[in-house]
């Protein structure tokens, strides 16, 4: 089952959970997606170890999609 | 899928921070410590060799030239000092997100020092919750870097989630878009580090090595 989390003030919420098969699971989970982009948030996949890539649209086959903030220099 | 940290937009004036930028910041940094060092300490020794008796106001010149590289690798060390709401409840949660995104030793590394640990191509990084140190090859320089997320307000670990995320998607762009703080010898960043912090920055060098 992928997940779509959002890390927030609750630490993470899971927002959408779909799996490569189900087309109305990804679909709300596409939206949802949108949506938070909407927000200003930047979806990063997690590759293992070292490794993620930024993406603008839901990748249908990744495990797990993280929304973030951006970052600035401080 | 893109390689290129959407935060550049943000800062499109600055060159991209590559390692040929930092050996020269390197070497900035080296020659702008020499220069308000070396002056303060030829005036004490030469006060106190054309005249003993002004030995006190030699000494306020040589400690001139002890504090203020101090005061400098204060403000490096202090890039990676926890800072902002701990937010404890939540901590947990995003603890255990950031547990999953780190190998067995870097949580281990993390969970005692508060600091990610993370090889790139520039270096070994040091992650913390709003800024991050860089140890370059060979271990003998750090920079550190003033960097954090836009949301003050996550768990702690949330934000080093954050900026670890965005290294790992491009980190030449996530050292441009921070703001670079410092750069010198691991020693004198070590002294000013909060104690639990210190091993972390000894892995780092040991890693380079």
């Amino acid at each position: 089952m992928a997940r779509l989390i959002r890390m927030d003030d609750t630490g993470h919420t899971t927002l959408a959970e779909w799996t490569a098969a189900d087309d109305a699971a990804f679909a709300a989970a596409v939206t949802e997606f949108q949506e938070q982009q909407g927000l200003g948030y930047i979806g990063t996949v997690p590759e293992g170890p070292g490794k993620a890539t930024h993406v603008r649209e839901l990748p249908r086959g990744a495990e797990l999609v993280i929304m973030r903030r951006p970052i600035a220099g401080g | 899928m893109e390689q290129a940290l959407p935060e550049l937009a943000s800062v499109p004036w600055r060159q991209r921070t590559d390692a040929r930028w930092l050996r020269r910041w390197g070497r900035i940094w080296h020659a702008w410590t020499l220069l308000y060092t070396v002056p303060f300490l030829a005036a004490g020794a030469g006060m106190i060799w054309l005249e003993p008796l002004s030995a006190p106001v030699a000494l306020a010149a040589i400690a001139h030239a002890w504090i203020i590289p101090e005061l400098y690798a204060f403000r490096g060390a202090s890039v990676v000092r926890p800072k902002g709401p701990r937010n404890e409840t939540a901590e947990p949660v995003a603890q255990g997100l950031l547990g999953d995104l780190l190998g067995h030793e870097q949580r281990e590394l993390q969970r005692t020092t508060g600091l990610a640990l993370e090889r790139g191509a520039l270096g070994t990084w040091l992650v913390g919750e709003a800024g991050a140190l860089l140890v370059t090859p060979g271990g003998s320089r750090v920079h550190c870097f003033c960097v954090r997320t836009t949301e003050p307000d996550l768990p702690p670990s949330d934000r080093v989630a954050h900026l670890l995320l965005a290294l790992r998607v491009d980190e030449q762009g996530f050292a441009t878009v921070a703001n670079h703080a410092f750069a010198g010898a691991p020693w004198r960043v070590r002294r000013r580090l909060p104690a639990a912090m210190r091993p972390a920055l000894k892995t780092a060098q040991r890693a380079e090595r």
